[in-house]
């Protein structure tokens, strides 16, 4: 159990690395389902370990909000963004952002140390160093990526990672907070989604990391 | 069940709102009298002479309950809401036209989800549920943000919902590891009590570093240097009202989260959370005081000042005395009624003038009387002259700050402050005074503007005189629920 959970989340953190690295949306996209359906298998896993009911009702409520509703949402309010034959634009080039995304998974190791020299359990040294470095790799995605698409899978990279982390030190968590988590990654992404689609139409444009009209200097 | 209906109200209106009715102004009366309903049941709440620090209201089983520190929150929350509806009124009715009724209704539902997400924060008793409620916040307020639809518009509110569903994520970890702790410690409840009630047996470790993500987390909500760049276009961007609830009270219940793990990390050895919270305090005032001297735009100037504001509001909490939290919590209230007002001036002189731009306005108080003097005295007041309220809080920071013997801390401060108000002052002086600017929209004050100006001056005034007795025993208690 210890080693199946170590592969969901060694697969976990290489969908993460594609989410820095990947070169299409729709790539992106289906990256960000499969990492979806890892963070539930770990769930699984952990609520098997457990005998917690808790952990696969999260499963559950994780594939069907992640893997089946935001993709569903996003196809219908950014098809046009989704399928768009092109390079997503970025700041640094992409192996440099996956050295840099290396990097930040080894700083994670050393950020959750403290934390794991409590007594952790097998599950949680793999768990909660990876889930920090979902939320760091998440974030440094949003920085370094241009367009509007990529920076929500950014966003939801890092709850993922958040979550990958809390299905470990936290299983007992009251269920109905858990509901509502998921409640909000949804709200989210159609915020941002719909968010999306206005600037789409009024600016024209959906290269949000050009959009810099607001500042102090002239 | 005070509380309860609280949340119902918002809620409640929002349905209204959403029913297209072919009458005008349904929707903006709605609003007003929910918020006023709102208000009148917060102060009832909050003012209620059994509100101990220790014993705290609770309805609807465990899920909602209300100590003073909240009780302060709310009320701060209700009454901003009630005065930015009143106001909405004459600036939906000025900038919107009368024959948009969709965009209107829309406007006040989603001010009214908004409301009701920062009303939440407050009273929710479980921990991961008032998380989800700081989310709310923010995916509510978004669209207000954008209101305006123009691309400056919809760049601000990208910014706002990518910087701070970040911090969310950020704070999240912090809450889960909090839960760890509480659970690792045999702790069951994982409510603001049950938390205080586990903190000595709670490893230190945990502790710190869910307080550190928290503190990053929301600390990018509340505005707080390096994190703060969304903040500015945010509340400049949005419809005034909207950024009198944003700057006001929005900010203050990010900060509130902070602050309420103050008591949890005293038992630690050598503090921490101090030392943290008076750097990035620092930090925040400073930045933002040098900051505000090159602003060009005068709703940027405020939102400038509320990252300040944060910034003493984290030092004095920081400072650690009862003195300097009696400060921390005065400053929230003076800092929250009065940042509204200076609001609701720079709208009065958005509708009056129909420019932003400080350099295109000039003697304000000949084109309107009205919104030239309120600009003048919100300006006074946000910077921390004396009679008004903002001053009192400042100087009793101060004051706390140097008997506890933080000289160096409160130096830093004061030049800071000093800053900020010469800055604030500067720019708000070339505006009032000077030959009046042929301006581009001549137009008249709504009455609703005036009314919500007179009414959010007088807590501006009143506090900075004296403060009531039981304004001052609701201080006083939530003090000591920072302080515990």
């Amino acid at each position: 159990m210890v080693q199946l959970n170590a592969l969901a989340g060694g697969l976990f953190i290489l969908t993460v690395f594609g989410i820095v690295g990947m070169r299409q949306m729709i790539g992106s996209l289906r990256l960000f389902v499969i990492q979806s359906l890892l963070l539930a298998g770990s769930a699984c896993i952990l609520g098997y370990e457990y005998t917690s009911v808790h952990l696969f009702v999260v499963a559950g409520i994780t594939i069907f909000s992640k893997a089946f509703l935001i993709p569903w949402l996003l196809y219908h309010l950014l098809s046009h963004e989704i399928h768009a034959r092109r390079e997503i634009t970025q700041v640094l080039t992409i192996p440099t952002s996956l050295l840099i995304a290396a990097g930040l998974v080894i700083c994670s190791y050393f950020m959750v140390r403290p934390l794991l020299e409590t007594g952790a359990t097998a599950f949680l040294s793999v768990n909660l160093p990876i889930g920090v470095a979902g939320l760091l790799i998440g974030g440094y995605a949003i920085t370094v990526r241009r367009e509007a698409l990529p920076q929500l899978l950014g966003i939801l990279t890092m709850e993922n990672g958040a979550f990958l982390a809390g299905v470990c030190i936290a299983p007992n968590l009251p269920l109905m907070a858990e509901l509502a988590a998921a409640f909000d990654v949804l709200i989210i992404a159609l915020v941002v989604g719909l968010l999306t689609r206005s600037i789409r139409k009024r600016v024209g444009t959906t290269l949000v990391g050009k959009m810099a009209s607001l500042k102090e200097e002239e | 069940m005070e509380l309860f209906i609280i949340l119902l109200i918002p809620v409640l209106v929002t349905l209204i709102c959403m029913i297209p009715v072919k009458m005008r102004g349904v929707s903006a009366w709605a609003t007003i009298i929910g918020s006023l309903a709102v208000f009148i049941l917060s102060s009832a709440v909050a003012f209620r002479p059994d509100l101990a620090s220790h014993g705290s209201t609770a309805a609807l089983g465990s899920l909602l309950s209300c100590d003073s520190l909240s009780g302060l929150i709310l009320l701060l929350v209700s009454f901003v809401g009630f005065t930015a509806s009143l106001f909405s009124l004459g600036y939906m009715g000025k900038t919107n036209g009368e024959h948009r009724p969709g965009r209107t209704r829309r406007y006040y539902a989603r001010y009214n989800l908004f409301l009701f997400s920062m009303l939440a924060v407050p009273v929710l008793a479980q921990v991961a549920i008032v998380w989800i409620a700081v989310e709310l916040t923010t995916l509510f307020s978004v669209f207000l943000v954008g209101f305006e639809n123009t691309p400056e518009a919809l760049e601000a509110a990208w910014k706002y919902v990518v910087l701070t569903c970040m911090g969310a994520a950020v704070a999240l970890v912090g809450v889960l590891i909090l839960y760890w702790g509480l659970r690792a410690s045999g702790g069951e409840n994982f409510t603001w009590p049950g938390l205080l009630q586990a903190a000595p047996k709670i490893q230190p470790v945990f502790l710190k570093t869910a307080f550190l993500f928290i503190l990053i987390g929301f600390g990018t909500k509340a505005g707080l240097v390096p994190l703060h760049t969304w903040l500015p276009d945010a509340h400049s961007q949005a419809p005034s009202p909207v950024c009198a609830l944003l700057s006001g009270v929005e900010t203050t219940t990010a900060l509130y989260v902070i602050i309420r793990l103050l008591p949890l990390l005293r038992g630690i050895p050598g503090n921490p959370a101090s030392s943290w919270l008076i750097t990035f305090g620092l930090l925040s005032a400073g930045a933002a005081a040098f900051l505000l001297i090159q602003v060009k735009d005068y709703k940027r100037l405020f939102a400038f000042s509320t990252i300040e504001h944060m910034g003493i509001i984290l030092v004095a909490a920081g400072l650690g005395s009862g003195a300097a939290h009696l400060g921390a919590v005065s400053q929230i209230l003076t800092h929250a009624v009065t940042k509204s007002f200076c609001f609701f001036a720079a709208g009065s002189a958005l509708l009056v003038t129909g420019t932003r731009d400080i350099s295109s306005v000039r003697g304000l108080i000949r084109i309107s009387p009205v919104a030239g003097i309120s600009l003048m005295l919100g300006g006074l007041a946000i910077a921390g002259a004396p009679p008004f309220a903002v001053f009192l809080s400042e100087f009793s920071i101060i004051k706390a700050g140097l008997a506890a013997g933080h000289y160096l801390v409160i130096g830093g401060l004061t030049l800071f402050i000093a800053i900020a108000f010469c800055g604030i002052m500067y720019h708000i002086n070339r505006m009032v005074f000077g030959r009046a600017s042929a301006p581009s929209v001549r137009s008249a004050l709504p009455l609703s503007c005036k009314v919500t100006l007179a009414l959010a001056i007088v807590p501006i005034v009143v506090l900075g005189v004296f403060v009531p007795h039981p304004v001052h025993t609701l201080l006083q208690l939530a003090a000591v629920s920072i302080g515990r």
